[in-house]
């Protein structure tokens, strides 16, 4: 590279200039992030009950690991989100949590998950009664083709518990924040409902059955900015009985509804093999104004996408 | 300038040919059931609608009637669903939901064969192997266990109804599973990962999702299947015996409207008998497109749903 | 931390009645398919055994033996479903495909599906039916003739290649079409220049499919070519003429022996000449549809 000319220190200047704009809008939005944060009052390490162990739990399909080396606690009546860029293994993870992954062919999980100290992968355990205490809620709202009263009753006839039927539902309904909405029309066709009032739905026939934990996969991923507001208070509502662990790829929205946050990354190893790694995990507020890892402090800052 | 109006000319040319194609198909279909109810109109004027309620069918006396082979057909193709319906949608949840992936293509492969083996060749099968195996071995166990109810009490045969249900049930059985497997592999995932994620059993979740969700489909396949069963000329024909009364029992021999048609059309003692094997042909006719209609009625009522979502 | 206390483990009658039915549903469905499996195998195997004993050259060089006598073959059979079948093909291949075309290229939505419809009609008609049909239309007055029996069987396969036909061309990428009638070319010339050949493979699987399957049918020629001199060859369409699957019809019904020696031996060759068609149809569709996929 021979001597810089006119052009080259010019373009410098706009260059480096950009830079501190960045920085700016960077620590900007680090800001917003630890306010939204600072709203939370995590549980103190002292009080706080693990429902859920993870220690050294890799996820691989087919022998290639997804996600490596988990070591964490999900703490009750709290909500506890996983961030973190695509293909670091968030979904994969949370899916051993209710042992869903079981369904893929290939699947294997190393390490140990126990649940109230019971290995939730132990021989003798059964995947079905794992799901009913353990529920979940998908990206995209998943009705059955059925009405809303029979998506409701769905979970509860399975599971034998069938007393007090339209009592159960209603509850659930009511917990979901659908029941003003739906009371009505418990008959109609639960397809008839908007994208917001199904996903509403979907949370309602999982609480119905009572879960301990309720696992949630970016569930407003696929919504409206206004039903997506909606899905977070009702997140906020639902921790007060329920321990909640959400999968979220917008930072906002893991500022503004999650108590503890975990965040992920991608490790690249000799090879190119790509795998997900649990990265830091602490309360909120702390990840996000004081990030311990510079991994953690790149991204929460927008560095990278 | 020449050379593209010559390719004008073909195209306006192709678009006639296959134009004229399209207006031959739908004169083949006015024409088939011309011909057919025309060879009939003797005995449709002669009988009416008393054909199908009279157990006649008599050469001397020239009167017919088709009430002991609407009842042949209607037990064969009956019990044939009634044994082949399950058993096929069972091979279908198999193929789509159970089957280790290395498996599923032999399966599948091997269900297609059996739907191809000619008619003929199962008939022949049917006569010299299968009539011959329920003669000696399943007809008198069946008398003496399943003897105290009156239709399964007789005597062995070695042709008759009861062959002639398995022969149609090894037919309906291909087509049943094939249409049921893409009917359960067309099932949103997303659906079934619902039902699991709720704590559903494998078979709850088949049971309470992905079988409501296809039901409108499996009805179409059942139609279908029936229409096979009832179409069936040769095989039945091979193995039913061609009796001229109303079977007592599932042993003894009977017929069926196609395998009387296949049977008897060739040598006919009167006109007024062959007119009236063409009635049979009518009723045939009918059920098959009023089952064919309605079947695609329903398959085309599901793809406008699934346009929808 | 005893299994007792353990909340995973299922508890209970209901639990154990769930997870019982489960295995039990499971178990039908695998049983079923062992069923189907194990049915086709019996049928194939037994057909092998009985046939075997018949097969050997003279099955395929001698004609008939005549009424009562042993020996013999089936050549005669075999010219003439090589032949009407041929004919059949004639008849359905090009007239299969104009629909084709025409449902592709030229028809409004709802006029084709006004076609696909009738196709799928024509094809649950029963056999027997159009063995009616064409008897009635052809055979009455004239005789029987190898020609009315490849039209009826052309009955049966137009739907099959018209059918098949039309899901390769909608296969065939827009992008071609398109290229093609931007370079000039008329709507006639795009398809005969570019499509078609770009869909031959899938035209040929379909057409193999709907041999295999004429090949196998009886009903059609029943009343149409049944009555024949059945121990020369005769290659003159005009009159009837013998065909395998009419071959295992008559003689099955005989209780002679050796004649039913002889309906095996056809059945097997019919087999064999079907089974094989169709597992070519298949290995070349997906063939076909991995080339057309490349194109895109």
């Amino acid at each position: 590279m021979s001597t810089v000319s006119e052009p080259d220190r010019v373009e410098k200047a706009e260059v480096s200039q950009a830079e501190s704009t960045t920085d700016a809008v960077q620590h900007q939005a680090q800001a917003k992030l630890g306010e939204l944060a600072a709203k939370h009052t995590p549980v103190p390490e002292d009080q706080r009950e693990p429902v859920l162990r993870l220690d050294g739990v890799t996820v691989s399909y087919s022998g290639a690991p997804a996600v490596c080396d988990v070591t964490m606690d999900v703490f009750k009546y709290q909500v506890t989100a996983f961030i973190g860029p695509s293909g670091c293994g968030k979904t994969t993870l949370l899916r051993s949590l209710n042992r869903m992954n079981d369904l893929i062919t290939g699947a294997t999980v190393d390490g140990s998950i126990t649940y109230h100290g019971h290995n939730l992968y132990g021989s003798s355990v059964d995947a079905v009664e794992v799901r009913r205490r353990i529920g979940m809620v998908f990206q995209r709202p998943n009705p059955f083709p059925k009405s809303i009263y029979d998506n409701v009753a769905f979970g509860l006839r399975l599971h034998g518990m069938k007393d007090g039927l339209d009592e159960r539902i209603e509850s659930a309904l009511h917990k979901a924040a659908l029941w003003d909405e739906v009371k009505d029309r418990l008959k109609k066709s639960a397809l008839a409902l908007s994208g917001g009032q199904q996903q509403r739905l979907c949370i309602a026939r999982a609480l119905a059955i009572e879960p301990e934990v309720v696992l949630m996969d970016e569930p407003a991923s696929a919504l409206d900015p206004i039903a997506t507001q909606r899905i977070e208070d009702l997140v906020n509502d639902l921790k007060r009985d329920y321990t909640i662990v959400i999968v979220t790829h917008n930072m906002q929205q893991a500022a503004r509804v999650a108590d503890m946050t975990a965040f992920f990354s991608v490790d690249v190893k000799d090879g190119g093999h790509r795998n997900g790694v649990l990265v830091e995990y602490a309360p909120t507020a702390d990840l996000f104004i004081r990030p311990a890892d510079p991994r953690t402090e790149a991204y929460v800052t927008g560095r990278f996408g | 300038m020449t050379a593209r109006r010559r390719w004008r000319f073909g195209d306006v040319t192709l678009q006639g040919i296959a134009g004229l194609a399209a207006v031959g198909l739908a004169a083949l279909m006015v024409l088939l059931v011309y011909e057919v109810v025309d060879q009939a109109h003797a005995s449709l004027s002669e009988f009416g609608l008393g054909f199908l309620t009279s157990s006649v069918w008599n050469t001397v006396h020239d009167e017919y009637g088709a009430a002991d082979l609407i009842f042949g057909t209607l037990v064969t193709a009956g019990v044939a669903l009634l044994i082949a319906v399950p058993i096929a949608i069972a091979i279908g949840l198999f193929l789509s939901e159970l089957a280790p992936r290395a498996l599923r293509t032999p399966v599948g492969t091997m269900v297609e064969l059996l739907a191809a083996i000619p008619s003929v060749v199962l008939g022949l099968w049917g006569i010299l192997v299968l009539g011959p195996f329920l003669n000696e071995h399943i007809e008198p166990f069946m008398i003496a266990h399943l003897g105290f109810i009156p239709f399964f009490d007789g005597f062995p045969s070695p042709v008759g109804l009861l062959p002639a249900c398995l022969i149609l049930t090894l037919m309906v059985v291909p087509i049943v599973a094939s249409i049921s497997r893409e009917l359960f592999s067309s099932v949103p995932g997303d659906l079934k990962q619902g039902a699991m994620a709720l704590g559903a059993t494998r078979w709850e979740m088949v049971r309470g999702v992905a079988i409501p969700q296809v039901s409108g489909g499996l009805v179409a396949a059942v139609m279908l299947g029936f229409g096979r069963a009832v179409g069936e000329a040769i095989a039945v024909a091979q193995v039913i015996g061609g009796s001229l009364t109303r079977p007592e029992n599932i042993y003894a021999p009977a017929d069926t409207m196609a395998s009387r048609l296949a049977a008897q059309y060739v040598g006919t003692a009167t006109s007024l008998q062959k007119s009236s094997l063409a009635y049979l042909a009518v009723i045939l006719l009918v059920i098959s497109l009023l089952t064919n209609v309605a079947a695609q009625v329903i398959v085309r009522r599901i793809q406008r749903r699934m346009g929808h979502r | 931390m005893s299994a007792q206390t353990n909340p995973l483990v299922g508890h209970g009658g209901r639990a154990r009645r769930r997870k019982l039915t489960g295995q039990v549903m499971e178990a039908l469905a695998t049983a079923a398919a062992v069923l189907a499996a194990v049915v086709l195998a019996i049928v194939l195997v037994t057909l092998t055994k009985r046939a075997l004993p018949a097969i050997n050259v003279d099955l395929f060089t001698q004609n008939a033996a005549p009424f009562g006598q042993t020996g013999g073959g089936i050549k005669n059979a075999i010219v003439g479903t090589v032949i009407i079948t041929g004919i059949a093909t004639a008849i359905a291949l090009p007239a299969g495909v104009l629909l084709a075309i025409f449902n592709t290229e030229f028809a409004p939505r709802r006029l084709a599906d006004l076609i696909g419809l009738t196709l799928n009609v024509l094809s649950g008609v029963p056999t027997i039916v159009i063995g009616v049909f064409i008897f009635g239309l052809v055979v009455v007055g004239r005789g029987q003739s190898a020609y009315a029996g490849a039209l009826g069987l052309s009955i049966v396969m137009l739907p099959l290649v018209a059918r098949a036909t039309e899901e390769v061309l909608r296969l065939v990428p827009s992008h071609l079409r398109e290229g093609g009638m931007a370079l000039g070319a008329t709507r006639a010339r795009t398809v005969i220049t570019v499509i078609l050949p770009t869909a031959i493979g899938g035209i040929v699987t379909a057409t193999i499919v709907a041999v295999a399957r004429a090949a196998g049918e009886t009903a059609p020629l029943l009343f149409t070519t049944s009555i024949f001199v059945g121990t020369t060859v005769n290659t003159d369409p005009s009159q009837a003429m013998a065909s395998i699957p009419m071959v295992i019809f008559t003689s099955s019904e005989q209780p002679d022996p050796h004649a039913q020696q002889q309906a095996w031996a056809a059945a097997l060759v019919l087999v064999v000449i079907v089974l094989a068609g169709s597992i070519a149809g298949r290995l070349l569709s997906l063939r076909t549809r991995r080339q057309i996929e490349q194109v895109r």
